[in-house]
């Protein structure tokens, strides 16, 4: 019944109004024998040469509409339109097969796009094919004599359709016209969605039937929160839609004033709200989203996006980009977790039975300690270029963490000893197996700081893998034997007044929030984006009532209780 | 006498897109024969398509070569050209 569909969430919005589908003009031709190569190549060289004046025109409309760096792609198309080696290779093909010039452009250009998307490692490059087939389509329309279509007439509102955006189509978009975008291919790299988001055009990408299943004029909703689609809709859902809408703006607007303001409840108590990050890539999403730190730095990537084991100097260089790039705020930097489901291509550890109960982080790190201090060494000279804090991963005993903190003194020392220049670091643990936040009391007399490890606390305490469908129901963030086991370490970090923060997708869940602000978690650590909408929720609580609410958590009997509980004391 | 220089790929993104078409710029404005070899394969340098397909990565250890009149100007240009980009040393 219904023509609604789902594609690929990649810029964020929600658009309604009419459908503007952009199709190709038929570019479509007979092959055909020719007598006269020279003729035959001289319609190759004007066709060359005409297209190479649109996207001059396209490339200056996109320098004024976009920038120079955006336009900068067409700097490139340019280029593929005087390619030597290309314009070449038409001449020889009418030259040798007698085919007429727009065989021979489509056979050169098809053998260049699939030698591009054949590049299946490289996802960039898999991408510039799409820009081959925006010149191959604008040198045949030339050839043909036929006019590509302009989205530049757009004189309505509209939500564009079409197979796949081209960067000569999304130059010249006008953003007072078109409200969203809804292609069939391309992913969140793709330039469509790079353009969109630049542009701050609600899309969503990659929905594979999108021009089949709209028709031009019909009312379409493109969430780009969530890749849904919804074509010509009733009134009801249409109601529902524009009310979303309305409160997207509303809270993005209220949120970005939220930007470099204090994370503070509604009675005037402070948090940290911190990011999470992989590389020194999520940078830009950590500043822009006024993160106040981070929280959570998983350093495994730099293992896994390598080809060997990263050298002391390619370690530091990342290190140091993020602690410089947060100006003085912590940066907590988790030493490798690998093991579990993360392995390095370069190192293959033991097959094992259990590898969650096995081989992995803190425990290669104690083994492995040459890989460990490597680490370590890396992490100790960044420390002098800002705020870095150190955290051990899945640590079970104490034992476990004075093995740990004496290979880091002792690498310390080697380098106070080189007169190399290191900044104060805190040292602390990961809480993410059982038994360290049960005896949580003693390793806070031990630790500088904690750090909740929601997502594999959630699997050892309820022994299950929420990644396996069959006991997916027990991943239980909110059920009280783990608000017990979360409130038991803040309350044993707080007793020898350390310092305690989660980095978990807890933190930043609007569930749990409430409860862990009342438990007096000191930092909450989430993927970025998450941070404002985070900030935004504090401001409207009071940690007072928060208390009563996570007292009352805490002696509830199911997970389901403890959501009726919070829903109860946030309404 | 043809010119001949080794440079091992430094660039985070290798020779794509801006590094690829400030090369091509750099080569296209001399006489000479122009020539990236990678992995055992040869492209001219003067075409976008050539130096994309070879697909250099950072990491790569690639060779330039210029033969014609004015190879020496040629390499001097390319040369410059990595290094004020970061590409290559």
């Amino acid at each position: 019944m219904s023509n609604n569909f789902k594609g690929i969430a990649a810029s964020n919005g929600i658009a309604i109004a009419k459908a503007y589908l952009l199709v190709d003009p038929d570019l479509s031709f007979t092959k055909t024998t020719i007598t006269d190569v020279t003729a035959e190549q001289a319609r190759v060289d004007d066709a060359l040469k005409a297209a190479s004046a649109d996207v001059e025109i396209i490339k200056s409309r996109a320098e004024k509409n976009l920038g120079a760096d955006e336009a900068q792609v067409f700097e490139a198309h340019l280029m593929v339109l005087s390619d030597p080696e290309m314009s070449g290779a038409f001449k020889q093909k009418i030259a040798d097969d007698k085919v007429n010039a727009e065989q021979a452009v489509k056979e050169v250009t098809d053998m260049y796009i699939g030698m591009f998307e054949a590049m299946t490692d490289n996802a960039y490059m898999q991408e510039r094919a799409a820009d081959i087939r925006d010149v191959t389509k604008r040198i045949l329309s030339h050839l043909l004599n036929v006019a590509l279509p302009n989205p530049a007439l757009i004189d309505e509102e509209v939500v564009l359709v079409s197979k796949d955006l081209t960067p000569s189509d999304t130059s010249q978009l006008d953003r007072q016209f078109v409200k969203g975008i809804l292609t069939d291919l391309g992913g969140r790299t793709a330039h469509a969605s790079i353009m969109a988001r630049t542009l701050e055009i609600p899309a969503v990408v990659g929905s594979e039937v999108a021009t089949q299943k709209i028709t031009a004029g019909v009312t379409v909703i493109v969430d780009g929160l969530t890749g849904d689609v919804i074509v010509d809709p009733d009134s009801e859902t249409l109601a529902t839609y524009q009310q979303k809408a309305a409160n997207y703006l509303a809270q993005r607007a209220e949120w970005a004033l939220l930007k470099d303001q204090q994370s503070v409840s509604a009675d005037g108590k402070n948090f940290v709200l911190g990011a999470n990050i992989g590389s020194p890539k999520d940078m830009d999403a950590v500043l822009e989203n006024g993160s106040e730190g981070v929280g959570l730095y998983r350093t495994e990537f730099l293992y896994m996006e390598s080809d060997h084991l990263p050298t002391e100097d390619e370690q530091f260089v990342a290190y140091k980009a993020v602690v410089e790039k947060m100006a003085g705020k912590p940066v907590t930097v988790r030493t490798m977790d690998i093991g579990g489901d993360k392995n390095l291509s370069y190192w293959k550890l033991p097959k094992e039975e259990n590898p969650f109960l096995g081989y992995r982080a803190i425990r290669i790190s104690l083994d492995q300690t040459e890989i460990f201090r490597t680490q370590l060494r890396a992490l100790l000279r960044a420390s002098a270029y800002g705020n870095l804090w150190i955290m051990f991963p899945m640590i079970a005993t104490l034992g476990e963490f004075r093995a740990a903190k004496k290979v880091y003194l002792e690498e310390r020392a080697k380098l106070e000893d080189a007169g190399v220049s290191m900044g104060e670091i805190k040292l602390g643990i990961m809480i993410e197996i059982p038994a360290a936040a049960i005896l949580a009391d003693k390793f806070a007399k031990e630790v500088d700081f904690f750090s909740i490890g929601t997502n594999d606390l959630i699997g050892y305490t309820m022994a299950a893998d929420r990644g396996n469908d069959k006991v997916a129901y027990l991943y239980q963030p909110y059920n009280p034997s783990i608000l017990r086991l979360i409130s038991n370490v803040i309350t044993a970090a707080h007793n020898e007044g350390k310092f305690v923060a989660m980095c978990g997708e807890m933190a930043g869940d609007p569930i749990a929030v409430p409860v862990l602000m009342g438990m007096g978690l000191d930092e909450f650590s989430m993927s970025a984006p998450s941070v404002l909408q985070t900030r935004s929720l504090m401001k409207k609580l009071n940690t007072v009532d928060m208390k009563l609410l996570a007292e009352k958590a805490l002696d509830a009997e199911t997970n389901d209780d403890v959501i009726a509980l919070v829903e109860a004391a946030t309404k | 006498m043809t010119q001949s220089k080794d440079f091992h790929i430094v660039s985070e993104t290798g020779i794509h897109a801006r590094p690829a078409t400030l090369l091509v710029q750099a080569a296209s404005k001399f006489t000479s024969d122009v020539t990236l070899s990678y992995q055992g394969k040869d492209v001219n340098l003067k075409s976008i398509m050539g130096v994309m397909s070879l697909g250099v990565g950072q990491g790569a250890d690639v060779t330039i070569k210029t033969d014609g009149d004015d190879e020496e100007a040629a390499m001097a240009t390319i040369v410059e050209a990595m290094e004020t980009e970061g590409l290559a040393e």
